[in-house]
């Protein structure tokens, strides 16, 4: 079986696009990760899209042929849809058709348009990602399910708001150099703490901001690049993908997110590492307490000491194993569909070397993890750069 | 969300528990589930039946809710809560008890009232 090597990657900046269509941001993505590839469109053979709200937020659905048209690309096109996990189970599908040689080239990306629905109208959208019946129509909002499991969290192993404020700084302060990045600006646990309270004990500098932005790789096979003589040093060599059920009162454990241990048990072994070899992951902090349950599910953390890891200095830039070097969905921004594939795009520009916080990078071995709604779907993967 | 048509099997689930008569799915198992169910999410099995739901449920997590969805404005801030009766759980709004006096463990019962919003009906947790 080929490795899946990225050949290329391109991100727009996340920030606050209200009157940009989600088929220019994507356009703009894609366009830069052929140009990073140096791959011309037409050798695209397949289009894999992801993207959560298109329908509620562009009144558009059918968003695969209408992204690759946007991109210059002539190919087959499909748009996935996981809540947040979008882009990652686009990337996952991507990586498979590309090892098991049904695929030589193929473009995977993902965009959201957000800020034009306002915070009440996003709010809104991001909640229809949870169970209508049983949770959306309890008063559940998307803050409000991940403080239900901070509030579980707390009650089982312990931990505080200062705790959680510790990860805010630190993704915050990662993200001062990246570019691309929606907030460049350090904050203080006291800014965390005094911040307004979205919902308790999540305040608004927990949470991940409402983000337009799109994200896009370029996936080749072993052969391809040989044939082209690529610059291709960075290759996905694991994947791996878990289920939840879907409402979180379903759930054996309230402060748990299985589904990711499932995932990432299976993409390490896939890729034939374990968790003692991650140099460097990016995880799906879409609100503080979910880095807290991300790290824990890919064994970089025992369950109970996520919480104080980046307190403790172990997650951050210059700690044993940094954490969201990109700043993370907290402060690089959250495009939902995005997501999962920027995280893939941050990790080979880390793996690699040209990204601004590579030199924190002490290893080959990169972890992408991307969650969906309150983790009832999680993708995994694993990437590694050649020595 | 659908117009005048119901929703089958929740409507009715959340009708008997305005009734005092509230039910959950059991298998022969034991497990737990809520309607509509044909297959237990558990085990599998496809012969569930009707159970009592039990009267007094425990609260397992809750938050105080300040931003809430536009069909919660007027609801806004409330504590949402997960409680458990019996083998299954529950999702609703906390009401009868101040936000800071809410706490996991706390026993309450069930009832069908009105979202201050919109007037739907909304499972409501208050303390027994």
């Amino acid at each position: 079986m080929t490795d899946a090597r990225v050949a290329g990657v391109g991100l727009t900046h996340f920030g606050t696009y209200p009157d940009r269509t989600g088929r220019d941001l994507f356009a703009e993505a894609a366009v830069r990760a052929l140009d990073d590839a140096g791959i011309a469109p037409n050798a695209v053979e397949e289009v894999h899209y992801g993207n959560f709200m298109g329908e509620l937020a562009e009144h558009q659905g059918h968003q695969g042929p209408l992204v690759a048209e946007a991109a210059g690309v002539s190919a087959p096109a499909t748009r996935y849809e996981s809540a947040c996990a979008s882009s990652g189970a686009a990337v996952r599908e991507t990586v498979r058709n590309v090892r098991n040689g049904e695929v030589d080239v193929a473009l995977v990306g993902g965009a959201e348009r957000m800020n034009n629905l306002g915070t009440a109208g996003a709010t809104e959208a991001l909640a229809i990602a949870a169970d209508d019946l049983y949770e959306v129509r309890a008063g559940m909002t998307f803050p409000g399910a991940y403080a239900l499991m901070a509030r579980a969290y707390f009650r089982e192993f312990g931990g505080s708001r200062s705790d959680l404020a510790a990860i805010a700084v630190k993704n915050h302060r990662h993200a001062l150099p990246n570019e691309h990045a929606q907030y460049r600006s350090e904050i203080s646990v006291e800014d965390v703490l005094e911040a307004p309270m979205v919902a308790d004990p999540l305040g608004l500098y927990d949470s991940c901001p409402l983000t337009d932005g799109a994200s896009a790789v370029v996936l080749v096979s072993e052969a391809y690049a040989a044939e082209r003589d690529l610059d291709t040093p960075v290759s996905i060599t694991g994947t791996g993908q878990g289920g939840d059920r879907m409402a979180l009162q379903d759930r054996e454990h309230l402060a748990r997110s299985p589904a990711a241990e499932e995932a990432a048990a299976e993409a390490y072994a896939d890729a034939g590492i374990d968790a003692a070899d991650v140099a460097v992951a990016e995880v799906h902090d879409c609100f503080t307490i979910a880095e807290v349950l991300a790290i824990e599910s890919l064994g970089l953390a025992k369950h109970g000491a996520g919480i104080g890891a980046a307190r403790r200095g172990e997650t951050t830039a210059d700690g044993d194993r940094p954490v969201n070097l990109s700043g993370g969905l907290k402060a690089k921004g959250h495009p939902v569909g995005a997501t999962g594939t920027s995280q893939i795009a941050e990790l080979t520009r880390l793996l690699r070397g040209d990204h601004p916080n590579s030199d924190h990078v002490d290893g080959t071995v990169g972890v992408a993890h991307n969650a969906g709604g309150t983790v009832a779907s999680a993708v995994v993967h694993v990437l590694e750069v050649e020595p | 969300m659908t117009g005048d048509a119901r929703d089958a099997g929740f409507d009715e689930f959340v009708e008997a528990i305005d009734d005092g008569e509230g039910y959950y799915l059991a298998c022969p198992d034991g497990h737990g589930s809520l309607p509509p169910r044909r297959v237990c999410p558990e085990c599998g099995a496809r012969d569930l039946t009707e159970r009592p739901l039990p009267d007094g449920g425990t609260i397992d997590t809750y938050t105080v809710v300040h931003v809430g969805t536009p069909a919660f404005e007027a609801d806004t801030p409330y504590v949402t809560a997960v409680a458990s009766f019996g083998p299954v759980r529950l999702t609703g709004i906390v009401r009868g008890i101040d936000a800071d006096e809410v706490s996991v463990g706390i026993p309450v019962g069930v009832t069908v009232e009105e979202r201050a919003t919109t007037g739907d009906p909304v499972l409501v947790f208050r303390p027994q």
